[in-house]
Order: C-alpha cells, then sequence, then structure tokens
C-alpha cells in the first residue's frame, strides 16, 4: 500500500500497516517474555521471536496465493487434517493418556491447530457451492453441523475443551453469516440459558462448587481458584501504569502460574497496567477490524464468508483468553496469540492472517469476476 | 420451488447485516474486557495491590524475649537461659536426602519424635521452621553444627528457655511454660508467634496470668517470598521488644527455705507481711519441677508426679481446702467478746459437753476455763458452750471478716476459698434449720468449715496487725492505706495474749518458741480431723492420719509477720505444723539459726530437696510400675 518508486513493487503491495501492527503486539509480547523469564532473552523471548519470524514469512508469502488454489486445496485439506485427528486420538487411545500431537521427527504437529483455519475455509466453500435458495433448508444445514461437529468431537474426546470451543465458536460463526435461520442459533441459546439453573439444581456438590468456584474464585483461593484469583491479583494490582518493566512482583515471584503462557496478560497487566492493557487490547481489536472489512470487501461469497471465519477465529483466541485471564470465563487452556509463549498460537494467527492477506490482495488486483 | 424467497439479494443483504452484528458482537465484547480491566485495575486497585503486596512480603515474627520474674529484693526467680535448638526450614530440604534419618542418629531422637517431624513437616508452610529438638547438649549443638553443610535445610541456632533456679520451690507460685495448644493458638486469634518453634507461654500459676506483661512485642523480619516459599531478599526488619520484668512481694530465699524445710510431707505454707499484705512466701509442696515442664516434661517424670499420693500436681495454696479446726478460735474468741461474753467468764471442761442427745467429747479433761486458758490449752468443750450462746450468724461474720472463707484479688488462675458456715448459708445450701451442734463443730473449725493455705495466713496476720490487709503478690509502687480492723483494740489484746500463751507459756505448741532473744511468736495450732472421732489421733496409715495446722504471727507484742501452714496427715497441729512454721519465722529474724535448724533434718532426710527428687525421679525411671 505504500507507494514509493524505490520500493519495488510485490514489497510495496503488501498490507504494511497490517504487518506493523501484528509485529508491535508481537514484540510486546517478547517483552512480557523477556520480563517474565527474569529479565532475559531465555529461555523463552529468543524462540518466540524466531518463531514468529518465521510464521511471518510464511504469512507474507502465503498472500500471494490465489483464491482458486485455496478453493481447490481446502476439501482435501479438510479431510488430511480430520484423519490426522482420528490418528492423534487413537495414539492418546493407545497411549492411555492425552494426546494432542503427531511427531515427525524435527517438529511436531498439533492438527486441531490446522482446524481453526481450516474449518472456516471449508464451510465458507460449502456454502459457496450450495444454491442460494437451499442454505435455509435441510440440505443447507445437516453437511454443515457434520463438517463442524465430527473435528469438534474428536478434538473434544482428545481432551482439548479450549481448542473445541475455539472451532465450534469460528464454524458458528462462518453459518451465521451464510444465512442460516435465525431460530438455529436462538434455540440451543434459549435452551442453555432455561436448562443452567436447572442442571445446576440436580449438581452433585463437588460438581457445584467447581462451578462456585468459578463465578466467585476467592472462595476457594488456594484450590481451583487458585490460577484466576492470583491473576485478577496480578492485573488488579498493576493499577493505571503498571508496576514498572520487570517489576511485577505477582510473575516475578511465581505466585502468577502460567505467567508466560495462559496468563501472560495478567503479566503484561501487571507491569504495564491499564494503559498497556488498553494498547494491546486496541491493537487486537484493530487487526480484527481490518479483518472483518476484508470478509465486507470480499469479492467473492467464499472470501466473504472465509475471510470472516478466520477473523473470528482471531477474535475469539484473544477474547476467550482476555476473558479468562480476567476471570469472566473458567480456565479452558487457550493462550493470547502473539503474547504467550508457544508457536502453535503464533502459527494458527499467522496463518489466518496469511490467507487474509491473500483474499484482500486478490480484491485490489484480481480481474473481478462475479 | 415454491419456497425458494431466498435470493442472491436477499443473500448479499443478510450477509452485510449481519456482518455488522457480529463486529458489533465484538465491539461489545472488547468494550467490554476494557471495562472489566478498568474495574479491576482502577476500582478495585488498591484490594489487589494489598493482596499482591500479602503474597510478596511474609513476615516472620521473631520471638521477644520472656520477661524475669523477681522476687522482692530483685533477686531473679524465673530467668531465661539460652539453650541449643535444631530445626529445619521445609523450603531448604533437598528431595531424597533424609535428613531427618540422619538427625535422629546425631541427636538420638526415637521413633516417636521421628514421626512427629514428619508429621509437622508435611503440614509446615515453607519458610517456616520445623523443630527437630530443643534443648539439645552443646555436644550435641556442636555435632550437628559441624555437618551443617551436609544437611541442607537443617538450622542448629542458639534460643532461649525459660529457667527457675528454685525449681520445685516456686512451682506452685509460677507455674511453668510450654507450647501453645491448639486451643490457645485459637484463642488468640491465630497469632502466627505461637506457631514458631521455641516460643512459649504461662500454662499455669503467674506465668500465665501475667503473660501479657512477661510476654512482649514480637519483632518481625519482613522478607519476600516466592509462591513456593523461598525466600528471596530481606527487608527492612522490625526490632522485637522484650517483656517486662515483673516484681512479686515473695521473699526468694524464704520461699525456698519453707520449701525445703516441709522435705517430703505434704502441704502448704504462705507467709506474710502483716502490714502490707506482701505475700512473702507461697508454697505448696511437694511440686513437679518446672524446668522440666518447660523443657516438655517426659513421660516417665510425668507418671511420678501424676501417681505420686502427695498430690505435687496440686497448688495446695489456692486450691487445697482444709477444715480449719482449732485455729478457727482465737477468731471465734474475738467474735465472742464482740457479742459481750466476758473473757473471764468460766467453763468447767469435764472432758465434754452434751449438746442435744450427743456427747462431744474433748482432748483432755481440761478443768475450769476461761477463754485465755481455752485459747492457750485449746479446749473444744469451752468453745462449745460459748457457741452455743451466742449468735451463730454473727461470730460466723466476724470469723469470715477475719480471713477464712473468702476470696482474695490475687492474680492465681484459680482460687477456691472454701466456706465459712452460717445458718442463712445452711438454709439456703442444705434446705435446714441450724442446730446446737452445727454451732459446736463451727466454734471449733469442724463441720462445714472448709479454708485454703492463704486464709491461714490472712487470718493471724489481720490479727497481729489490727489492719483488714488484703494479701498482694505484685510489687507496685502505690501503697493503698490500710483500713483498721473493725473491732475493739482491746479485744485484739486479749486474743493475742492468749496466742502467745499458745507457744510461750503453758500451750499446745511451746515445743515451737523462736529460738531468738526477745522475739515471741504468738500462734494457734489446729488438728483437723479427716475421718470421725472417735478414730483420730496416730493412725498407722498415712492417709487417714489428721490434718495438722498452725497460724502465727511474730514478733507476739509488735507484729511483722504472719504465716499459715498445713501439713496433711501430719498428726497433731503441735507436732507437725508448728515446727515449720516457727523454722521459717525464725528465718525471717535470723538465717543462720534458721539453716542450722534445717541442716541435721535435711542430713536425716537425705539430702537436700534437689537431690531427693532426682533420686526419686530415678528411682522411679529403674522400676517404672506396670503399663506406664
Amino acid at each position: 500500500m505504500i507507494t514509493s518508486a524505490i520500493i519495488p513493487r510485490p514489497l510495496a503491495r503488501l498490507p504494511w500497516r497490517l504487518i506493523f501492527l501484528v509485529a508491535g503486539i508481537a514484540l510486546f509480547g517478547l517483552m512480557v517474555l523477556f520480563s517474565a523469564a527474569g529479565g532475559s532473552l531465555q529461555p523463552w523471548a529468543l524462540k518466540q521471536g524466531s518463531v514468529f519470524l518465521f510464521f511471518l514469512g510464511v504469512a507474507v508469502l502465503m498472500s500471494w496465493l490465489p483464491e482458486s488454489t485455496i478453493k481447490a486445496l481446502i476439501f482435501p485439506g479438510y479431510v488430511l487434517i480430520v484423519l490426522m485427528l482420528v490418528a492423534v486420538d487413537v495414539l492418546g487411545f493407545a497411549a492411555k493418556g492425552a494426546q494432542r500431537w503427531i511427531d515427525l521427527g524435527p517438529i511436531s504437529l498439533q492438527p486441531s491447530e490446522f482446524m481453526k483455519p481450516a474449518i472456516a475455509l471449508t464451510l465458507a466453500r460449502f456454502y459457496e457451492l450450495l444454491p442460494v435458495g437451499e442454505v435455509r433448508n435441510w440440505r443447507g444445514i445437516w453437511p454443515a453441523l457434520a463438517m463442524l461437529g465430527v473435528p469438534a468431537f474428536l478434538i473434544l474426546v482428545q481432551p482439548d475443551l479450549g481448542t473445541c470451543i475455539m472451532v465450534v465458536l469460528c464454524g458458528v460463526t462462518v453459518m451465521f453469516l451464510a444465512g442460516l435461520p435465525w431460530w438455529l442459533f436462538a434455540a440451543p441459546a434459549v435452551t442453555i440459558a432455561v436448562a443452567a439453573p436447572i442442571a445446576y439444581s440436580m449438581l452433585h456438590g463437588y460438581q457445584r462448587k467447581r462451578i462456585d468456584v468459578f463465578l466467585d474464585p476467592e472462595s476457594d483461593p488456594l484450590g481451583a481458584g487458585y490460577h484466576i484469583a492470583q491473576s485478577k491479583i496480578a492485573i488488579g494490582s498493576g493499577g493505571i501504569w503498571g508496576k514498572g518493566f520487570l517489576n511485577g512482583s505477582q510473575s516475578h515471584l511465581d505466585y502468577l502460574p502460567e505467567g508466560h503462557t495462559d496468563f501472560a496478560f495478567a503479566a503484561l497487566a501487571e507491569e504495564w497496567g491499564l494503559i498497556g492493557g488498553i494498547i494491546l487490547i486496541c491493537a487486537f481489536a484493530a487487526v480484527v477490524r481490518w479483518g472483518m472489512k476484508v470478509a465486507a470487501n470480499g469479492r467473492t461469497r467464499f472470501a466473504q464468508l472465509s475471510a470472516a471465519g478466520l477473523t473470528a477465529c482471531i477474535f475469539f483466541y484473544a477474547s476467550i483468553n482476555l476473558m479468562m485471564v480476567m476471570g469472566l470465563a473458567p480456565v479452558v487452556g487457550v493462550p493470547l496469540p502473539l503474547i504467550s509463549y508457544g508457536g502453535s498460537a503464533v502459527m494458527t494467527v499467522m496463518l489466518c492472517l496469511g490467507l487474509l492477506m491473500a483474499f484482500e490482495r486478490q480484491q485490489r488486483t484480481a480481474a473481478r469476476t462475479f | 420451488m415454491k419456497h425458494v424467497r431466498f435470493t442472491n439479494a436477499h443473500q448479499s443483504i443478510t450477509f452485510s447485516r449481519r456482518m455488522m452484528l457480529v463486529g458489533g458482537a465484538q465491539a461489545a465484547i472488547g468494550t467490554m474486557l476494557i471495562g472489566r480491566m478498568g474495574w479491576l485495575a482502577v476500582a478495585q486497585n488498591q484490594k489487589y495491590q494489598l493482596l499482591s503486596e500479602s503474597n510478596r512480603v511474609q513476615l516472620i515474627p521473631v520471638p521477644p524475649r520472656r520477661g524475669w520474674i523477681i522476687d522482692r529484693a530483685g533477686k531473679p526467680i524465673a530467668i531465661n537461659r539460652s539453650s541449643f535448638r535444631v530445626d529445619i526450614v521445609p523450603q531448604q530440604l533437598e528431595k531424597g536426602r533424609d535428613v531427618v534419618g540422619e538427625l535422629a542418629r546425631l541427636l538420638t531422637l526415637n521413633a516417636d519424635e521421628v514421626d512427629r517431624i514428619h508429621r509437622d513437616l508435611s503440614a509446615s508452610r515453607g519458610f517456616q521452621p520445623v523443630q527437630v529438638a530443643e534443648n539439645v547438649t552443646y555436644e550435641q549443638y556442636a555435632g550437628v553444627t559441624v555437618r551443617l553443610p551436609d544437611l541442607p535445610g537443617v538450622q542448629a541456632t542458639r534460643g532461649f528457655s525459660r529457667y527457675y533456679p528454685d525449681g520445685p520451690a516456686v512451682a506452685h507460685l509460677l507455674g511453668y511454660v510450654g507450647s501453645a495448644n491448639a486451643k490457645e493458638y485459637e484463642a488468640e486469634r491465630k497469632n502466627p508467634l505461637l506457631l514458631i518453634p521455641g516460643v512459649k507461654i504461662g500454662k499455669q500459676g503467674l506465668e500465665k496470668t501475667l503473660e501479657p506483661y512477661l510476654r512482649g512485642t514480637p519483632g518481625g523480619q519482613r522478607v519476600e517470598v516466592t509462591a513456593g516459599g523461598k525466600l528471596v531478599k530481606e527487608l527492612d526488619p522490625k526490632p522485637d521488644r522484650s517483656g517486662q520484668t515483673v516484681q512479686l512481694t515473695i521473699d526468694q530465699g524464704l520461699q525456698q527455705f519453707a520449701a525445703r524445710r516441709m522435705g517430703d510431707q505434704s502441704g502448704a505454707l504462705v507467709a506474710m507481711d502483716v502490714t502490707s499484705g506482701d505475700i512473702l512466701a507461697f508454697v505448696s509442696m511437694p511440686a513437679f519441677d518446672p524446668n522440666s515442664f518447660s523443657e516438655g516434661i517426659g513421660r516417665t517424670e510425668w507418671g511420678n508426679l501424676s501417681t505420686n499420693d502427695h498430690i505435687p500436681l496440686l497448688n495446695k495454696v489456692a486450691q487445697g481446702l482444709y477444715p480449719s479446726g482449732s485455729t478457727i478460735k482465737p477468731a471465734m474468741a474475738l467474735a465472742f467478746l464482740k457479742q459481750g461474753i466476758d473473757p473471764k467468764r468460766r467453763v468447767h471442761c469435764a472432758g465434754g459437753w452434751q449438746i442435744g442427745n450427743r456427747y462431744f467429747r474433748c482432748d483432755a479433761v481440761h478443768g475450769s476455763m476461761d477463754m485465755r486458758s481455752a485459747v492457750e490449752r485449746s479446749c473444744n468443750t469451752y468453745f462449745w458452750a460459748t457457741g452455743l450462746i451466742t449468735d451463730p450468724e454473727k461470730t460466723t461474720e466476724m470469723v469470715n471478716y477475719l480471713g477464712y472463707g473468702q476470696e482474695f484479688d490475687l492474680p492465681i488462675p484459680t482460687q477456691r476459698y472454701g466456706t465459712m458456715p452460717s445458718p442463712e448459708w445452711l438454709e439456703k445450701k442444705y434446705h435446714r434449720k441450724w442446730q446446737g451442734y452445727d454451732s459446736a463443730n463451727t466454734s471449733i473449725g469442724q463441720g462445714y468449715v472448709l479454708v485454703n493455705p492463704l486464709q491461714l495466713a490472712v487470718m493471724p496476720a489481720r490479727m497481729g496487725s489490727g489492719l483488714l490487709v488484703q494479701p498482694r503478690l505484685l510489687m507496685n509502687r502505690t501503697k493503698k492505706s490500710v483500713p483498721r480492723l473493725d473491732v475493739d483494740p482491746e479485744h485484739l489484746a486479749i486474743v493475742r495474749d492468749a496466742m502467745a500463751a499458745v507457744v510461750n507459756e503453758r500451750g499446745t505448741a511451746v515445743a515451737s518458741k523462736l529460738p531468738i532473744d526477745g522475739v515471741l511468736m504468738a500462734g494457734k495450732t489446729g488438728t483437723a480431723q479427716v475421718f470421725r472421732l472417735g478414730e483420730r489421733g496416730h493412725q498407722g496409715s498415712w492417709a487417714l492420719r489428721d490434718h495438722a495446722l498452725f497460724i502465727a504471727f511474730a514478733p507476739a507484742d509488735k507484729p511483722r509477720y504472719a504465716i499459715g501452714c498445713i501439713i496433711e496427715h501430719g498428726g497433731f497441729g503441735a507436732s507437725a505444723a508448728a515446727p515449720i512454721v516457727r523454722d521459717s519465722m525464725t528465718y525471717l529474724f535470723d538465717k543462720q539459726k534458721a539453716f542450722a535448724a534445717l541442716d541435721p533434718l535435711e542430713k536425716q532426710w537425705g539430702g537436700t530437696l534437689a537431690e531427693r527428687n532426682a533420686r526419686q525421679l530415678e528411682s522411679f525411671k529403674s522400676a517404672p510400675p506396670a503399663g506406664a
């Protein structure tokens, strides 16, 4: 988007504003990891930085993928990921324990991560192929439900509740935007709202206690509520301006569990305060807004739906984590992309952004074909 | 295709409408997140800052040194002695090393102890030390110290433990100290100080009642610790303040002398200054050694104490109740005088007195008695006869006024103050009318009359000084003026004269004259029946013998000190209690003469109190009873 005679055209055509935004978020994350390690690049910041740079490169390269190629690859890709999920479950069953990875020598693959963008693309492709008139019929609903339900179930039994919820939410967003009837979304929501109190009253004491602890973590500060309680202490004690870089006592004295992974935002908020938190949330909001614009400007139904689905993936990634860290949602183990230590979240988000950049490039360059 | 109303145009409109909805929902969630964060970080900032501080900073209390207890002259009777102890700091333990086992070998700990340490370790919080052993010998301490590099997590420190130089002699006066139990910890609202190994609190006696003064204020070492309990750095410490020194009215020398003088007998002795009410001695024997209680008492020693028929665990001064016996007679005489009985009035003692259908037998055939000779010779007949012609309500009032049956304001945990029966009391308690034999019993200190040894000292103190003195244990500078007794001084003179005669003329205690020129002692013997009349006197079985009592003041003409003493199952008051009072009183005037009297006795008993105690424990250890 930068127009200059010096910079070669392909480079100038990259969405630099987005790239700077994402790189800024990642840099902020690296500082959090640097601080969480007690002011050291080891063991997290350096590794995380190189992983980010690698996937940024991948995303930039992906931006040249033509939509037709994506369309051609998506169904085989979906089937391949489902097969990998089955393989993971079978391996996990054989190893009598939780299993999320496929070990491929130097790298290990977590197929459930690929499923997040894949489900958005697959459903978008399905609704593009579906004749317009069928969308509100049964034929427009059950194949989508099956395509969403099978991987969601396979991920749930891994067990990985956080990823399962995200895959379902991404899929549901695409289905909602595709124009499925209202009642399909309203009915389950109403059912849950009505059934929850009844189910609660029928629960056993210890099950009820788990829910009580989520609603009021301070009631069990040493047990199940410990993570949330300590996370809230970290955020709350940071105040407006924070305790200062490298001065967070909650994270440095290990009171905040998982301060470099799932609860990295609490560590960030402790040191950078409300200001730092708002800056980060706004940065994510800008990324999401960019993605939604790409979706709105989509030239094809596939581009529209998949861009919205991919954006939803990024959005849910960040918002579920933030809600969890601030005590608004139960601890389900969703990391904060680009901030938390760990390669898979970076990979997923950068894949989403790469695809979004591809759609965006085609909006600007490709001949308009309807 | 009837139902197909959904067209491309519809679809496009639906999509953009729903996109706006999704975008709006995303914006709403984003706003909610910022709002939530603002609420946590701004509105609730103070609360969470406090929580974060309490996470970060831990206060390790530094126990204060316990205040001393000193006697009236400033001589220490409870002090702190440096001692050696070994603790474990759980956070510094290394996995896979049997430190406890190694310590058990070094300190020769038994299996029970090792068990306790493992229990404490698993229940402890990382930075709080767990006690391994206290009061270890210097050799053991040194042994652990040189191996410290090989024993991660072990601390060998010098601390302080309570020490009572006089041992058993002050046991019931001072009580003892010990580690707080769960109930005491709860009662102090979980004061963390009480959890520190080596911190002892008063458990009995003055150590317990004076706890607020003696404890002092703990200091604190503020440290930054990680969630795992690892110490990061030390912050500014808060210094501790030692407990106050408390001065008692006790005369340490007399206290110890009286305790030694009692020998192996079971009894109590209280000495008082008659004008100030200062308690000079507060002795209950036999007694436990408070030093072994403060260190945590061994099972054999406990067994020894709890099975002893001389009940060394009972504070007889404050909780022992005995019939006053004839020690009540001087007070009775005062009561009679106040009611208009002529001291010259004579009663003929033919060896007893008929009351109703019962004949009360006197100890001897005393012949014609007036008040002075009846007190001097302790003639029951005179008091029976005179008790019957006086008002029992008024008589009791006087005796009670002089101290029997009274509770005193003293800082001792429990005080049983006995009974001084009156018609009104009898009606209330037993729902029956006062009879002649009640008057008779009361006038010789039997029947319902029950007194404690404190009262045995207050009575002669009040009669000796003519003042309504109140006993006191704590020295304080402000001295309240003591009111005079509401008694005719002439009456007092008559009774004092009679009491002087008891010891110095032809009375029951002539064998207990003071061996000091110019100082006469006035007193009254008492023999309290444990069993019924007719079985009294010298019984073969110790437990069936009468209690021996003696009350006294000296000098008889210008009283300064009063002493009350009771020897359980001592037989006649004159033979068991009076000599102890005599020697204790002698001590107050001439220490050398007093020790001259004590030394041959201790040789005969087989050594001093401490020596005999040690020997007894040794014999108990070598032959423990079955089941102990």
